[in-house]
């Protein structure tokens, strides 16, 4: 439990590189957030990543690195980032300064290695489309600029359907799915995306119990085909069933690592603040509840 | 060649490029940037008249569509530092609209161009304003410069149709694959701009707005997808210039208004009637789930 180190509870400022890797090899974390053993093929490599909205830090100076073939959470309170640090990870919004490679390399040549599924609230639901035409669009990047997708992109669009159990409403318009329905098509059109690294803005958000199942078995058979995920997830009772790591993000980064280190009432109450109470289990494993 | 033929085909012409583009403007929520473009692009028309002395269809068009994008660019500046959306809209259509109409009227003995036909139209002369190329008398200015905006609007949005359809649905995903969506707002931006400058002589500023969002709108609850919603859209616009046009022989009204006042009587029935989203078909559900 000693092993880990939070960078910038102390000194916000602090440059992470100047830490002493290498010295702990058993320990998955360093000072860097470093989940990956090797950086140079790490299938994300984040580095001083800040971001600021008008003036604020929204982000700040954010480093780790994540392990091929893991599901990792990206946890934290509301307001602390989280979906602005997906964002600027794939450059979606500016950042003000900080490094991201993906596989090694920067990130703007590995675009069709990632497969991105946005919040389901930050699309129009009313648009005139149907659940495969949905799926299709993530076949988009591959095409180039002017290809359509043909017969190919029509069928890998069906299969990914099919994986998340949606095959019969391929034709259905999606205002007419329900909210988990409409989860599992994003989820569908991630799929058919073809990525070897995800980034997952609240898949849980909103789903039913049913649906939640039916995506975490999903990111399992992905996990087991090597691909690597980053889920930004609220739900702090389900942490230790569904992830391999955690980030804990309260607009630093408090730490990562592997859940059994790093998802501890310590970490925690740094992350969340007094926002949170324990419940301490039969297992003392703490089972938490976290404020809302 | 009859002036009734002219009159048609400017007026299909512009429902045509209005309606395709309009359903993206109301799919992206939009609807209102059209109105600021078609107003802003007033000023690049005045600017143009000076400055090639005379009615230069190229230069109008480069003109208006500069001015166009223009007024796109100073919405987005205005609103990133923190004025509110449609305060900004508001702002910066009818300043630049404004201007525009302060240069026309202090030049207005220098140049040919009429405050009310601009604002307007004047669709019943298109026939008399022709283009002369080489000293041959080609036809109707009105109808190259709308049948070229037509071609490029069609040509662009056939050759870019899938990020076009996915910038206006998931611009986050758009610009996660690495589609330049910026890019692909201002080419929606400066067509519209072209679209605008090209129908002003036809309907006039005012009325291009409505040509632009009314046939859309109503194609928007006639399917639930964006390839028919398109045609529809343009069948709509169509529909409402031909019947628009009978009208206003039929009552001898403003050709212009009565288009518009079609596109908007097509809208209210599609409104009530239609099969999925008709207001009336809702009623006759809810009673019979209510009995």
């Amino acid at each position: 439990m000693k092993s880990f180190t939070t960078t910038h509870s102390s000194d916000p400022m602090s440059a992470p590189q100047s830490v002493d890797n290498g010295k702990q090899p058993q320990n998955k974390l360093q000072q860097h957030h470093k989940l990956s053993t090797n950086i140079e093929d790490s299938p994300l490599q984040v580095q001083g990543l800040t971001v600021t909205y008008q003036h604020q830090p929204v982000v700040q100076q954010v480093s780790f690195s994540l392990a091929e073939g893991r599901l990792i959470g990206l946890l934290g309170p509301n307001g602390a980032g989280k979906s602005t640090l997906l964002k600027a990870i794939l450059g979606l919004i500016p950042s003000l300064s900080g490094q991201v490679k993906v596989f090694g390399k920067p990130y703007e040549s590995q675009r069709r290695r990632i497969g991105y599924v946005p919040q389901r609230e930050s699309v129009d639901w009313d648009f005139p489309t149907d659940a495969l035409d949905v799926v299709l669009m993530g076949t988009y990047g591959r095409l180039g600029l002017f290809r359509r997708p043909g017969k190919n992109e029509r069928q890998t669009a069906l299969h990914c359907l099919d994986q998340v159990g949606m095959a019969d409403y391929a034709g259905r318009q999606i205002s007419q799915l329900s909210g988990g329905q409409q989860q599992r098509v994003f989820l569908a059109r991630a799929l058919a995306q073809q990525a070897d690294l995800y980034l997952m803005d609240e898949p849980f958000a909103g789903v039913d119990a049913l649906t939640e199942k039916a995506i975490i078995t999903l990111l399992e058979q992905m996990k087991q085909q090597g691909k690597t995920v980053l889920v930004v997830h609220h739900d702090l009772s389900t942490v230790q069933a569904y992830f391999d790591d955690v980030l804990l993000l309260n607009r630093q980064l408090i730490a990562g690592g592997a859940v059994e280190h790093t998802f501890t009432p310590e970490l925690l109450q740094q992350t969340y603040g007094g926002k949170m109470a324990f419940l301490q289990g039969n297992d003392q494993q703490g089972i938490l509840l976290a404020g809302k | 060649m009859s002036s009734d033929f002219w009159i048609l085909l400017t007026a299909i012409l512009m429902s045509a490029s209005c309606g395709l583009l309009g359903c993206f403007l109301i799919l992206r929520k939009m609807a209102l940037i059209g109105d600021a473009i078609s107003h802003a692009v007033l000023p690049g028309i005045a600017i143009a008249f000076l400055f090639s002395g005379g009615r230069d269809s190229v230069a109008m068009m480069i003109g208006a569509t500069l001015l166009g994008l223009l007024s796109v660019f100073l919405i987005q500046w205005l609103r990133s530092s923190g004025v509110q959306s449609d305060a900004s809209i508001g702002i910066i259509f009818t300043a630049l609209f404004a201007v525009g109409v302060i240069i026309v009227s202090l030049n207005a003995r220098n140049i040919d161009l009429d405050l009310d036909c601009v604002l307007f139209g004047e669709i019943a002369y298109v026939q008399w304003d022709t283009w002369t190329w080489n000293g041959t008398d080609m036809g109707p200015r009105s109808v190259w410069m709308l049948g070229f905006a037509l071609m490029a609007v069609v040509i662009l949005l056939m050759l870019f149709y899938k990020q076009f359809k996915l910038t206006a649905f998931d611009p986050a995903l758009a610009a996660a694959c690495g589609i330049p969506v910026m890019l692909f707002h201002y080419m929606l931006m400066g067509l519209v701009s072209m679209t605008s400058v090209a129908s002003f002589e036809s309907v006039g500023a005012i009325l291009v707005v409505g040509m632009l969002i009314i046939p859309a709108a109503t194609a928007y609850l006639w399917t639930d997808r964006l390839g028919m919603m398109l045609l529809y859209s343009v069948v709509a616009g169509i529909a409402s210039s031909v019947l628009g046009y009978g009208a206003a022989y039929v009552w001898n009204a403003s050709i212009g208004g009565s288009i518009v006042t079609t596109a908007g009587v097509l809208f209210v029935l599609t409104f009530l009637l239609s099969p999925r989203h008709g207001l009336l078909l809702r009623k006759w559900r809810q009673r019979r789930l209510a009995a």
